[in-house]
């Protein structure tokens, strides 16, 4: 496997004097599902915007060994657009890159199909639910096809249910795509049941931790997260950032 | 409570307090330079109707272009605004200067610079010295709230300043608009009124005027007829823009939601 991207020594100081970052090394290879865990305010979604290239760091580099690939960007709060609907919020990377229209409407119903909202294109946002705009917001960041979907922590303001029927999709979406997706998250067993690898981090200011491989996702099914093996490995996980925390 | 009585029940205290008003006149003798009956005014309406209505076309008229220009200019400052921090920075506080300096006080001023002969360009440039603020502030206010993360996101996707500006924060800056509009709506109404009633001269034709000769005639009947058709003014000027911004908030924005229930 390739790596899709290297982060090098990056560190990052806000004007306001905190320092919020690294420094940090990071290797995602391509087509893994990496997640992020670590404390509120450790830096991993600074580390997310340096990635995307929304914030600059103040010292080292994001290396893109192939191309800079096309980048999705999930945010915590849905983010939509309250005064188009569905169908145009989804549309949105492809109608700003200048992507035809009829072409655009067609792959942004076939993103919202895939999240599981066929039917809603013309609904506005404030119609939906918290789950659905979250769907929606997936959709959006599916639409343009990126090799890479940044999350920043995308559920954690969702309850259980839907967080894990969320989780459920997330990986179906991920595995028919072949995309490589980083994920932020305060949850031990949102990473766990995720991911083939997790990165801790400490507090602020962030540093890589600890770096946990975990099984194989293709040995995974609906029942994993019931297995011992899910606990053991959630165990690892949660005992790592204790670690990073007393560190 | 059902629509038609919250249209019937403030129309029939309408309709009492009228009646009261009459009788309390008949009934104390007030002698009508004081207060005129309702039907006094009624009469004085009717007798007056050609010159009301000219006089209230004329204040309809400078309040409306006022306003078109008030919304015309605060936009474009406030996209002007919007886009240079420097711009906003040097021309802000004459922003808040025009606004704060009491519109009475510049009227007789402007009326010499502009001329005497000419009190509707006079009554206008203080209607829409008035009107602008408002537009100007909340429409920066609305340009400048959007959303951090759907900045970034336009970023990510390579948008330029003329997609965010068009697709982002005009949208989001739209109610912001609205809701000033509904503002300088009135205060343009108030600034042709004030403007006319300050820079007082005979050249001027609208309803304030009609007003101050009126009361100096002591024609109390045309007067009040003439408050009346101001505040009619006020109130179509409020409803046509209440409904503007249902028309274009209501499928999407919270605070129409509020308005239907």
């Amino acid at each position: 496997m390739t790596a899709l991207l290297s982060l090098r020594a990056i560190a990052k100081t806000f004007d306001t004097g905190t320092h919020a970052l690294g420094p940090i090394d990071l290797d995602v290879e391509e087509g893994a599902f990496v997640s992020i865990v670590g404390p509120s305010g450790c830096g991993k979604s600074t580390a997310l915007r340096v990635i995307a290239g929304l914030l600059k760091p103040d010292s080292g580099a994001v290396a893109w060994p192939g191309s800079k690939p096309e980048i999705g960007f999930v945010f915590q709060e849905p983010t939509l657009m309250p005064w188009v609907k569905t169908l145009a919020n989804v549309r949105l990377p492809l109608d700003l890159e200048g992507t035809p229209r009829a072409e655009a409407d067609a792959r942004a119903k076939t993103a919202l199909a895939r999240v599981g909202l066929a039917g809603f294109e013309n609904a506005y946002p404030r119609e939906l639910s918290g789950g659905m705009k979250m769907r929606v917001s997936i959709a959006r960041a599916i639409a343009a096809a990126p090799k890479l979907l940044l999350m920043d922590e995308p559920f954690a303001a969702l309850d259980e249910l839907t967080r894990q029927a969320l989780n459920d999709d997330l990986l179906t979406l991920w595995r028919e795509d072949g995309m490589t997706v980083l994920f932020v998250t305060h949850s031990v067993y949102e990473s766990t049941y995720l991911s083939e690898r997790v990165v801790v981090m400490s507090p602020r200011p962030g540093r890589i931790a600890a770096d946990i491989p975990l099984a194989p996702p293709q040995a995974r099914d609906a029942g994993w997260r019931l297995t011992p093996q899910f606990a053991s490995e959630a165990a690892k996980v949660s005992q790592a950032l204790k670690e990073a925390m007393a560190a | 409570m059902n629509r038609t009585l919250r249209i019937a029940i403030p129309v029939a205290l309408g309709i009492a307090v009228l009646l009261m008003w009459e009788a309390l006149v008949a009934a104390f003798a007030v002698p009508r330079i004081v207060l005129p009956a309702p039907s006094d005014i009624g009469e004085a309406f009717v007798s007056d109707f050609g010159t009301l209505m000219a006089a209230t076309f004329v204040t309809l008229r400078i309040t409306l272009i006022a306003f078109v220009l008030a919304v015309l200019g605060g936009v474009a400052l406030a996209i002007l605004f919007a886009q240079s921090r420097l711009i906003e920075t040097a021309l802000y506080p004459y922003a808040v200067v025009l606004q704060v300096t009491p519109v009475v006080a510049i009227a007789p001023l402007l009326t010499i610079w502009i001329g005497y002969d000419n009190i509707e360009a006079v009554t206008l440039t203080l209607a829409w010295i008035v009107a602008f603020f408002p537009v100007l502030a909340n429409t920066t206010l609305g340009l400048k709230s959007v959303d951090r993360n759907l900045i970034d996101l336009f970023r990510l996707y390579g948008a330029s300043r003329w997609q965010i500006l068009t697709r982002l924060q005009l949208p989001n800056a739209l109610p912001f608009l609205l809701g000033g509009m509904k503002v300088s709506g009135g205060l343009a109404l108030i600034g042709a009124v004030v403007a006319e009633l300050a820079a007082g001269s005979g050249t001027s034709t609208g309803l304030a005027w009609i007003l101050t000769l009126a009361t100096r005639n002591l024609h109390m009947g045309t007067a009040f007829a003439a408050l009346a058709l101001l505040s009619a003014l006020g109130i179509a000027i409020f409803f046509a823009l209440s409904a503007l911004e249902y028309w274009l908030l209501h499928r999407w924005h919270e605070s129409a939601l509020k308005v239907q229930t």
